[in-house]
């Protein structure tokens, strides 16, 4: 394939997402709404990938942590440890790095499942027997994404943010309650509220590209994989994207 | 096997039918008629368009041209709150079965109850509906199991429960013995017996298994290129010496 094509397909790709966004926001506020399905999937978005965020921002405070002193240490400066660590980690690591682990989880999950319900005819038998399966199933999946990533990503920040303060208890003797009086004292709310509006657009991505692959996934079991295959692609793609408008935005609100 | 009464009620009209994928002209000028209480049969090669006709007539697919009347109701111009009502008074057993693989079978078959059964005025509880389903296949023991737990055969079953739970008055069939071993296959034809005599359903049965076809047709139509090439008993085609038609029957 050439690069002009690809470029056309990926463009119409993203056109089609755009059609499957605007249905989501028909489909949201009209009756009947799937309660009890919403609820199930807020559990299983958030059961399924706590561990792995937790796990993933910890390792990141560490590292970061770890990583940094030497340069601090260079400049005299590692008192400004907690202050940097934090802000980086709140306005920006914290998010992408939790909003990837999520993609690649969560999004490629529910290519998987959406995608093998459509091979299967189960989202036909849904429709013929007079459930709205784009209600059910993916309505209630870019809600429930949405909805949780923003907890996921303050979880994740916690975490990531102990960690850090235990590579400065143990290489800097400070202490757990200075490091994080040092913590609040640095971020102000114009880190926290920037931080935490985007990471709602990126549930909203992952959940939305994740639904989009699998609804629209081609016949036979080699479809299944491509669809949750090509949801972690576009979704880390967007994911991007839409970190780089949103930062662009704050810059011009919050950054005078 | 019933005689064939000229004046007897249409539950479900089809004419003109036509769809094409890009080039790929699956039907064209399809018609067919479902009378009441009646099992038809079409028959057709693999490929030759028997799901895309059915997914046609409940909506799954859009047809390109064509009239599609189920109960005097033109269903291409219902919305969707209608098309849904029209929807329960027909039950769709799936080439593949079609369980949900997440659900229980007991979840299975509560699913088309959860939308429409205050409007139906059905007074049973859901459980008792569940157990009456699966006790009318044989299969009361599996209400705890997930379809991954069940063999081919039961997951046939389950699915017709799941169509029938409703009490529809008409029912589609789409390939009911497709994969399934021949003494398996028997007792799902059995099964469909049973239930064309308790609730007098329509049925219209999607098949290329001539021994389904043999017991259950009282009439049969042949659907080949897109056409209902050729319509009547199983006999009639039996004995038909039109060579299309006997690669079928030989
Ligand atoms: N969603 C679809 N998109 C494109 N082509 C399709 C689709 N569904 C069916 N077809 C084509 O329509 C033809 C008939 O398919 P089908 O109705 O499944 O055959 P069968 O008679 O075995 O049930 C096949 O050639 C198939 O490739
Ligand atoms: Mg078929």
């Amino acid at each position: 394939m050439t690069v002009l094509e690809n470029t056309k397909k990926v463009l119409t790709e993203i056109g089609d997402m755009t059609l499957f966004a605007k249905r989501y926001f028909k489909s949201v506020f009209t009756r009947p709404f799937e309660w009890d399905e919403l609820l199930r999937q807020c559990y299983l978005v958030g059961n399924k990938s706590l561990l792995l965020v937790g796990v993933t921002g910890f390792i990141l405070g560490l590292v970061f942590t770890l990583q940094s002193r030497p340069t601090l240490a260079e400049f005299g400066a590692v008192s400004w440890m907690p202050s940097m660590v934090s802000i980086s980690i709140v306005r920006e690591i914290g998010p992408v790095i939790t909003a990837l682990v999520c993609a690649g989880k969560i999004g490629s999950g529910m290519g998987a499942e959406i995608g093998s319900m459509r091979v299967t005819e189960q989202i036909d038998a849904m429709e013929v027997s007079g459930t709205n399966p784009f209600k059910y199933l993916v309505v209630t999946r870019i809600t429930a994404t949405t909805l949780m990533l923003p907890l996921l990503i303050i979880f994740g920040d916690a975490v990531a943010l102990l960690g850090s303060a235990i590579v400065e208890y143990l290489k800097g003797g400070v202490s757990f309650l200075l490091y994080f009086n040092k913590v609040f004292d640095a971020i102000i709310f114009n880190d926290v509220l920037p931080a935490t509006a985007k990471s709602f657009f990126f549930g909203f991505v992952i959940g939305l590209v994740g639904c989009y692959k699998g609804y629209h996934c081609k016949k036979g079991t080699a479809g299944v994989g491509q669809a949750s295959n090509s949801a972690v692609v576009y979704a880390s793609m967007l994911l991007f994207v839409v970190d780089f408008i949103a930062v662009f935005i704050s810059d011009i609100f919050f950054e005078i | 096997m019933k005689e064939q009464h000229p004046n007897r009620a249409i539950v479900m009209e089809v004419s003109n039918l036509e769809k094409s994928f890009g080039s790929n002209k699956v039907l064209d000028d399809f018609n067919l008629k479902l009378y009441k209480g009646e099992n038809l049969v079409v028959m057709g090669k693999s490929g030759s368009g028997k799901s895309v006709m059915v997914k046609c007539l409940v909506g799954l697919l859009e047809a390109d041209d064509g009239l599609i009347t189920i109960r005097d109701k033109n269903i291409t111009s219902l919305s969707q709150e209608s098309l849904d009502i029209l929807r329960t008074e027909i039950g769709f057993l799936f080439q593949g079965s079609a369980l949900y693989d997440s659900m229980t079978v007991r979840e299975n078959l509560e699913f088309p109850l959860r939308r429409h059964k205050e409007r139906l005025d059905i007074t049973e509880s859901n459980q008792e509906l569940v157990a009456e389903a699966l006790e009318n296949v044989g299969l009361a023991h599996a209400i705890d199991l997930m379809p991954s737990e069940l063999s081919g055969g039961m997951k046939r079953r389950v699915a017709l429960a799941r169509a029938l739970i409703l009490k529809p008055s008409i029912i589609i069939y789409d390939e009911p013995t497709t994969g399934l071993d021949p003494i398996t296959a028997k007792e799902i034809i059995a099964l469909m017996n049973t239930i064309q005599e308790t609730y007098g359903t329509s049925a219209l049965i999607i098949t290329h298994d001539i021994d389904c076809a043999r017991v259950v047709a009282d009439r049969v139509i042949l659907l080949i290129d897109g056409k209902n090439y050729i319509e009547g008993t199983f006999q009639e085609l039996a004995g038909s010496t039109d060579p299309q038609v006997r690669a079928f029957f030989k």
